[in-house]
């Protein structure tokens, strides 16, 4: 369990999230949606601290995030954001090896070679893990990195909107793959979603924050309503019930 | 790679045998110590610029950033002739060696970990901000230079300037072996860490998230390269260009991202190339020129190439 106690964080006398406390759970897929400037992405970096916090804690079984030691955070807890750097001249293997960085240094154990392999597997790159990343296209790459932050192997996977660079089938693609690890795997999987569908096809719980506070806080039966997107967001929105799923239409 | 290794390993040799023995006439006893010097020098200094260039491009994620365009080498040029203006051409050439090399590297030292971090910050900035501060500060540098230039004595001026320009051939004995142990030092703490500078090549983000202590790792890495480009620039003068030049060609003979292959082969290339460019100057050119002025005239045409590429993406 994650335990986020008041979270505040300002940029220049601006509130971007407002004393937010959140219990996150051990299991299952937990998505994070609301509209832009909602202090979403930065939650996440505070709970994965790449941000430090103005006042709160943050807790991970029995951990705290911003004093422990940043490796042994690591082995728990993996992040991955929209704009990582990628390293010059690294092939697909190489970079997914460095997700084995907080379990071995960089001296590569067999159960190492084991984890990189099997999450090259997973995100479909068994056959790519030569080639040079700079070779690959948007999407694929975005499933290297995906691929790195598994092979990390670690009990909670945080992702700001993993979904951005991908196309359609493939954003679909990772949905399942996060599903499928959660229901297999037993990980915690917390995004940052812009696509409330995905959120309510994927998930367990779905948190809605506005203005830098969680405003909503439930399963997508709860969340996914007109009513509720609706105070979110500030616009209207329509539910549809497809084949069992929650759908919201706001096109019109 | 290892093929890599191996031919510029042999070149290295070729290259050291050339310098040692082209042109000896008769007096071995006389060439041999001295130009085993010269030989010493090349190889140390042309090791410590190329680690530390690799470093610093990886803490700074730019292939074209060096410490030397970062308003390294006229922070050197503002230290040495403040030093020398301070004290006067009289007390700065009686001085023994070994204490001016100390006063010289110790200011550079914490001068230069001052501009680094003042440029550079944690490395997140952004290649135009992180340039501009370089280019600000160096114009700033040599303004001050220049300004003492101007009202200096002028018996120190000519002592000053037998210090600014890179020479290979007329160093201390003494002073080469103090250099030659703080860089090996220095070298072998960057070859400690580059599994760790693998892993900053992932940027603050990426690093943070894989576990590595991002701000511990970049002042250990900017300590480590201002200590390399403080005591090699102490030792022979800037080789502006020099850096920039080793690092790149480093890359692509590797072919890959791992820092102890990049460190190694860098090294390497920039033995062949003082070396080589050494023997060149000595025979060919008849000494008219300086060997940091023939790295400066290749280097900055790759400079400004890269420039214009990087420009165009």
């Amino acid at each position: 369990m994650i335990t986020l106690d008041s979270l505040t964080k300002s940029y220049d006398d601006h509130l971007v999230v407002d004393g937010v406390s959140l219990e996150l759970p051990s299991a299952g897929v937990t998505s994070i949606i609301g509209p832009n400037g909602a202090g979403k992405s930065t939650l996440l970096s505070m709970v994965s601290r790449l941000l430090g916090v103005d006042a709160g804690t943050v807790d991970l079984d029995g951990l705290d995030v911003h004093r422990a030691p940043s490796r042994e955070v690591a082995r728990r807890l993996a992040i991955l954001r929209q704009d990582s750097h990628t390293p010059a001249r690294i092939t697909v293997r190489e970079l997914v090896e460095l997700g084995r960085h907080p379990h071995s240094k960089g001296r590569l154990t067999p159960a190492c070679h084991a984890a990189v392999d099997a999450a090259l597997a997973r995100c479909d790159l068994a056959d790519l893990d030569r080639r040079g990343l700079h070779e690959l296209s948007g999407g694929q790459r975005q499933r290297a990195y995906v691929a790195m932050v598994l092979a990390q192997d670690t009990r909670y996977l945080l992702l700001d909107e993993p979904l951005n660079s991908l196309d359609l089938v493939h954003a679909t693609a990772l949905m399942q793959l996060l599903r499928t690890l959660s229901d297999e795997h037993g990980t915690s999987v917390v995004l940052v979603l812009h696509d409330i569908n995905y959120a309510s096809v994927h998930s367990d719980r779905i948190i809605a924050m506005r203005d830098g506070r969680v405003v909503r806080d439930g399963t997508p039966e709860e969340v996914i309503t007109e009513e509720a997107l609706s105070d979110v967001y500030g616009a209207p929105f329509r539910v549809h019930h497809l084949d069992g799923d929650r759908i919201a239409a706001y096109y019109r | 790679m290892r093929r890599v290794v191996l031919a510029l390993t042999l070149a290295t040799l070729g290259a050291a045998a050339l310098l040692l023995t082209w042109g000896v006439d008769g007096h071995w006893d006389f060439a041999l110590p001295r130009r085993l010097e010269t030989l010493a020098a090349l190889v140390i200094v042309g090791a410590a610029v190329a680690v530390a260039t690799v470093v610093f491009q990886t803490v700074t994620a730019s292939r074209i950033l060096t410490p030397s365009i970062m308003g390294f080498d006229s922070l050197y040029v503002l230290v040495a002739t403040l030093i020398v203006w301070s004290t006067g051409a009289a007390t700065a050439l009686a001085m023994p060696p070994l204490a001016l090399f100390a006063l010289n590297t110790g200011v550079m030292l914490g001068a230069s970990l001052l501009l680094f971090r003042a440029v550079i910050g944690d490395g997140t900035r952004g290649l135009y901000t992180t340039v501009l501060a370089g280019v600000i500060a160096g114009t700033l540098f040599s303004s001050i230079s220049g300004f003492l230039f101007r009202v200096m004595d002028p018996n120190a001026f000519d002592v000053l300037m037998a210090d600014l320009f890179a020479s290979f051939t007329s160093i201390d004995t003494t002073l080469l072996a103090v250099g030659a142990v703080v860089l090996t030092a220095a070298v072998a703490g960057a070859f400690a860490m580059a599994r760790r500078l693998d892993v900053l090549a992932l940027g603050r983000d990426g690093a943070i998230g894989v576990g590595l202590d991002h701000r511990r790792t970049v002042m250990l890495a900017m300590a480590l390269v201002a200590v390399l480009v403080s005591v090699s620039t102490a030792l022979v003068g800037p080789v502006t260009f020099l850096g920039l030049l080793v690092a790149n060609l480093a890359y692509r003979l590797t072919g890959t991202h791992r820092h102890g292959a990049n460190l190694l082969v860098a090294m390497l290339v920039a033995a062949v190339a003082l070396v080589l460019g050494q023997a060149l100057l000595q025979h060919v050119l008849a000494f008219n020129g300086t060997l940091g002025s023939l790295i400066s005239l290749v280097g900055g045409v790759v400079f400004i190439a890269m420039l214009i590429k990087e420009s165009r993406r």
